[in-house]
Formats: structure tokens, C-alpha cells, sequence
């Protein structure tokens, strides 16, 4: 990213994204203290959300749903109407948003392509559909309001959840709710919590009543739009975590086989965990990814034969279709290649501002006071409170570095960076530094011993499993 | 910024990407392999010394402190003479490097004095308590490392950033 791409990002405002999340603030609000008890102004609230829908096809059920829920009807297809109409609004927002960093970057992102998908078939669960359980819970949690959930509301999802983590295709929604369950369980009593995370916990609401409809997409495993092969050069992996779920994802470019442009993929790993295991341990729980793991720590490319590529640009990695290849830094492979790279779209339900990842070259900048990137002017803010605890990048060696490969954000009203590998110096020498450097265990000798005095979490946890679990 | 300490409410209304639970640190699982503040009270489960295939369920209530230890099968543990045993000082020795002192004695509603460990400022008494409901949380705390991994995309997670490093 150049400093011209950056400041034209940063000037530009997109038409219409204040209202529309005013308008999303709005109906946040009414989660906060529940629809059980909606002021007037909390009801005016969700009538200007279906009100923006008013010329919409959507239109219609919107205002019906508004206006049943503040009479103190509150149905299930209310609610549903409802989170559409919100992610609906944020939807638009993600696409100029989108529109605005793929114009500043002079990226150029390919149409969405639907697989070519019959009607989706109901689950196949019968009676014991978990999916009516998660929907009567979000029910129960939006009528009464965060201010009011207590540690049975909370552990009423316990069971739910466990039927979805066994379910064929519920594991998206599994990860979700659990990650979601334990905010709400860690910030009981909510009555008394200071500070809310209004947006994030509307958000997450949100994303789990789509979800959660009889039929979504995400119900059954998705099915790829083509088969690629090709050269796989790594930008960095993003690491997403909470106390049940770590995901590895690798930012990517691949060159096609078959001589087609290069494209920008992502691929990766989700694994279960506990809250104890944490760090560099995290990376043991993907050992079976033994060529992805070693492209990360040793830097190498890899020869890929028949992944399956989804309509989100995500390659389901398998690992026996891929060889180590020869070694890639990411900084040449951002070089070379992310300026002319396709960009995959985002297919709908994807389109949430959370979601834009776009990896980014940077160089040549100061470091401000407060960490932030200067670029010929422009500032942009470096996200350093999110450096991954199971890999040696640090707000320090970001602060000390003069190229960074990371990953532009937007969050709470501001472009961000989000740095997957960094350019610096060590004892007077540049060196490379990057998220994926440990993934076949910490390389720095301190981290190794610190490693080895708190034992194995991974292999005592799977002992007491093995001996307790199937008695 | 940080997500623990907002700088103002605006900042923790309006950001999707935070974290919102409090991280814990790293410990060594052998002796206790299960810890949580739940239901209520300090509870987990304590590796028996002796016996490998034995475990203790130890729980201290929040408020009252009245405790308890007994193995998963309801037999009362032989330590408990009138004070905590070395089941319950290890839960608690546990849960103080797991979740930090100030959390875990918040949550217990105890004052802990300089110096002091936090099993000693206990004023509770021995009250049986059910083990099943902490033993078979247990189990299902186990049961996640069964779960297989999976290479299907998970978009939610991107509202779930990295844990930070403490180092």
C-alpha cells in the first residue's frame, strides 16, 4: 500500500455508511435492555430500521415485525425479519467499504458465482433439530436484554451447543454460540458491567439468528465452485481464537496450474480447544497439518493438486495434496504479486465489516508514539493488541520495523493494520518476523524452556481424555 | 487500546472485534487439570496422588466459602479434618495462577491481606456438595479435544482476534 493508496483510503468517506449505522446503533440499543421493555424511543428505533427496507422487498415484513415487537408480541419470525434488516444495512456498509480500499489499492476483485445449488434439503435431524433450541435462546436473551442475562440464561445454551458441535455442518454456529456463551457467562453480573460491547454482542446476536434458520447455506458442508491446482505462496497467517475454537487462517497468492491470473486465497485450519491451552501449545492441535505447518515456520512454497476452492476464495485444505515447495519469503511474494492478483468476492453472508481482511504490502513509514504507521502523512492505526500469544511477533518488534505484510481492517469507524509479518532489525541485522514462524514450535530458546516448565497442556488434558472419557 | 481497559464507552459500543473475556495464563495441568468459576463457586478437579485412574472434585462456594471434596463418585475425601484439604489448597494455588489473585477473589467475595494465600482467609465450613454436576462439566471440557479438526472456512471466528501475547 503507497502512501498516495492510503491517503485516498482515509479521505474517503462512503456515502450513506453514518446513516446506516446509526440506524444499526439504534436497534443495538434495544438489545441492551431487551425488547421485553422497549421506551418509546427504543421502539421509534426499530421502526427506522424497517423503515429504511420501506421501498425494499423486504419492506413489508420489516415494518410488521417493528410493529408487533413493540406491542410486546415478540414471534420468532419478528426477530429473524428483524436481524435480516440488520445485516442487511451492515451488508451495504461492508460493500462500500470494500469498494472504497479495492479502489485505493487498485485491487481487482472477481463477481461472486454461486455454486450452481438446488433448494437447500431440511436438515436431517427430525424432532431433535438443535436448530429450534438456538433460536428460542436467542429469543429468550433479545427479550431480555444483556442488562438482564443471568448464569442460568447463559448455561441454558450449554446443552444446545453440544448437540451442535456433534451435528454434521453445525460447526460454524457451534463455534459462534460458544465463543458468544462465554462472554455473556465471564460478564455475569451484566447488570453491574461498566462498559457494554453493544455493537459486538448485536453482531454476534445477529450473525447467530441467520445461522440458525432451518436451510442456511452453512448448514451443510459447502460445496466448492472448481477444483485448482498450482503454486502456493504464503503472505502470513491470521490467527482467530477464543476459550473453545482456534482458527489458523493463511492469506495466500496462487498461481494457477493452468496459467490463469494469480489469485488471492485464503486457506486454513479450525481446531477445538480448552481455555488452558494457549501460546505456542495452540499449534500442536493441527499437528496433522504437517505440510501447511512447515511452509509457515520454514517459509517454503507449496505445490498444491486439486483443493477445492469455495465462492469465498477459501481453499479447503487437504494436506496430502500438497508438497513443500522452495522457500518464499512473504515480503517477495508481496511484492511480486499483490499488486495484479484477483481478489475473490464475498459471497453474502460474508458480507459483514468484520470479515474484510485484505492483505497489504507497507514500507517506507514512521512509527508514531503510539505505534501507529505514518505513511508519507498518512496515519493509519496498527492493531498491536493483537499480535498472536503462539507466535514472537511483539508490539515491539512491529514499533522497531520498516516493512510490515498485514492485513487492513475496519473497525469501530476506522481503517486499521493488522501486521502478519514484519521487516526488522535485530542486533543490527534485518530479519523477518511473522505470525507463522513457530508453527512447528517456538524457535527462541527462551519461549522453548518457559514451554517445557509448564508441561504439555495438549498431552495431559488428552491423557486424563483417553483414561476418564471412555469409562 | 485495550479491549480490558476501554478509554470510554464509545470505544467498547462500537468495535465488533474485541476481546471481551479476560485471557488466562498458562499453568502446569497435571496436578489440576480443570479449574472454572462457575455456578457460583470455585470449582475443578484435582488429579488423586496416588491413584492415576482417581480424581477429587473440589469445590468452595462464592460467598459463604463452605467447601467441599469427595471423589467423582461422591466418596467424602479422607484430608477434610475441619479445614480445607490439600485438594482444595491446590484448586485454589491453581485457579490464583490460572485467572490471576484479584479475579478469583472477587469472584469468592474473600479479602486476601498482602502476603497472604488466599485458602487461609476462607472463614467457610465443610458442606457436602454434589461432585457429578463439576465432574461431568469436566467430561465435557475434555471432550472438545475429541472434536476433529476441520479445513471448512469459519467466517465468525474473524470476531474472535488472537489472544494477546504476555511477554
Amino acid at each position: 500500500m503507497l502512501a498516495v493508496q492510503l491517503a485516498e483510503l482515509l479521505d474517503h468517506h462512503p456515502e450513506g455508511a453514518g446513516e446506516a449505522l446509526a440506524l444499526v446503533d439504534g436497534f443495538d440499543d434495544t438489545l441492551v435492555h431487551g425488547l421485553a421493555r422497549l421506551a418509546d424511543e427504543r421502539a421509534d428505533a426499530l421502526a427506522a430500521l424497517a423503515g429504511a427496507f420501506a421501498t425494499t422487498p423486504i419492506g413489508e415484513r420489516l415494518a410488521e415485525a417493528a410493529a408487533e415487537v413493540a406491542s410486546g408480541s415478540i414471534a420468532e419470525e419478528h426477530l429473524t425479519a428483524l436481524a435480516g434488516g440488520r445485516a442487511a444495512l451492515f451488508g451495504a456498509v461492508h460493500d462500500a467499504l470494500l469498494a472504497d480500499l479495492d479502489a485505493a489499492l487498485g485491487r481487482e476483485r472477481g463477481p461472486w458465482q454461486p455454486t450452481q445449488e438446488t433448494a437447500p434439503e431440511p436438515g436431517p435431524y427430525g424432532a431433535a433439530n438443535p436448530l429450534g433450541g438456538v433460536r428460542s435462546w436467542l429469543r429468550e436473551l433479545a427479550i431480555t436484554g444483556w442488562r438482564g442475562v443471568d448464569h442460568d440464561l447463559v448455561s441454558a445454551v450449554d446443552q444446545i451447543v453440544e448437540a451442535l458441535t456433534a451435528a454434521p455442518g453445525q460447526r460454524r454456529l457451534a463455534v459462534l454460540l460458544d465463543g458468544f456463551a462465554a462472554e455473556l457467562r465471564a460478564s455475569c453480573p451484566i447488570a453491574a458491567m461498566e462498559h457494554l460491547p453493544v455493537r459486538r454482542w448485536a453482531d454476534l446476536w445477529t450473525r447467530a439468528v441467520l445461522l440458525a434458520q432451518d436451510g442456511v447455506p452453512p448448514g451443510e458442508p459447502p460445496r466448492p465452485v472448481g477444483m485448482v491446482s498450482g503454486r502456493l505462496l504464503v503472505l502470513g497467517v491470521d490467527v482467530h481464537e477464543h476459550g473453545t475454537a482456534v482458527q489458523f487462517q493463511v492469506h495466500a497468492v496462487l498461481e494457477p496450474a493452468d496459467g490463469g491470473p494469480a489469485r488471492l486465497v485464503r486457506t486454513g485450519v479450525t481446531a477445538a480447544k480448552v481455555d488452558t491451552i494457549v501460546g505456542p501449545a495452540l499449534w500442536k492441535l493441527v499437528h496433522e497439518h504437517k505440510m501447511l505447518l512447515a511452509a509457515l515456520a520454514d517459509r517454503r512454497s507449496l505445490e498444491v493438486t486439486d483443493l477445492p476452492l469455495l465462492d469465498s476464495g477459501d481453499l479447503v485444505w487437504h494436506d496430502d495434496r500438497a508438497l513443500l515447495g522452495k522457500p518464499a519469503d512473504p515480503f517477495t511474494t508481496a511484492r511480486l504479486h499483490l499488486a495484479g492478483a484477483l481478489a475473490p468476492a464475498a459471497p453474502p453472508l460474508d458480507r459483514v465489516p468484520v470479515r474484510i481482511a485484505e492483505p497489504v504490502l507497507v514500507e517506507g513509514y514512521k512509527v508514531t508514539g503510539d505505534g501507529s504507521f505514518d505513511l508519507g502523512g498518512s496515519v493509519i492505526t496498527v492493531d498491536i493488541g493483537r499480535l498472536p500469544s503462539c507466535g514472537p511477533l511483539t508490539p515491539k518488534l512491529v514499533a522497531g520495523s520498516s516493512a510490515c505484510v498485514g492485513l487492513v481492517r475496519w473497525d469501530g469507524g476506522r481503517w486499521l493494520l493488522q501486521p502478519l509479518a514484519v521487516q526488522t532489525k535485530v542486533k543490527r541485522e534485518t530479519v523477518d518476523v511473522g505470525t507463522g514462524d513457530w508453527a512447528r514450535g517456538p524457535t527462541d530458546p527462551k519461549v522453548v524452556k518457559a514451554e517445557a516448565r509448564a508441561g504439555d497442556a495438549v498431552a495431559v488434558l488428552r491423557e486424563r481424555a483417553g483414561r476418564l472419557l471412555r469409562k | 487500546m485495550n479491549d480490558r481497559s476501554p478509554d470510554g464507552e464509545a470505544v467498547w459500543a462500537q468495535h465488533s472485534r474485541l476481546r471481551v473475556v479476560p485471557p488466562v495464563q498458562p499453568r502446569k495441568l497435571a496436578k489440576v487439570p480443570f479449574v472454572e468459576l462457575a455456578d457460583g463457586r470455585l470449582q475443578g478437579v484435582v488429579s488423586s496422588g496416588s491413584d492415576i485412574s482417581r480424581v477429587y472434585v473440589s469445590s468452595i462456594a462464592a460467598g459463604t466459602h463452605n467447601y467441599n471434596c469427595s471423589t467423582n463418585n461422591n466418596r467424602p475425601c479422607g484430608g477434610l479434618y475441619g479445614s480445607p484439604c490439600k485438594h482444595l489448597r491446590s484448586l485454589a494455588a491453581e485457579a490464583v495462577l490460572q485467572y490471576g489473585p484479584g479475579r478469583v477473589a472477587r469472584y469468592l467475595r474473600v479479602d486476601v491481606p498482602d502476603g497472604a494465600e488466599l485458602i487461609d482467609c476462607l472463614t467457610g465450613a465443610h458442606e457436602p456438595a454434589p461432585a457429578a454436576m463439576v465432574f461431568s462439566r469436566f467430561l465435557r471440557h475434555l471432550a472438545y479435544l475429541e472434536v476433529p479438526t476441520t479445513t471448512m472456512p469459519i467466517p465468525e471466528m474473524h470476531w474472535f482476534p488472537a489472544e494477546e501475547a504476555v511477554r
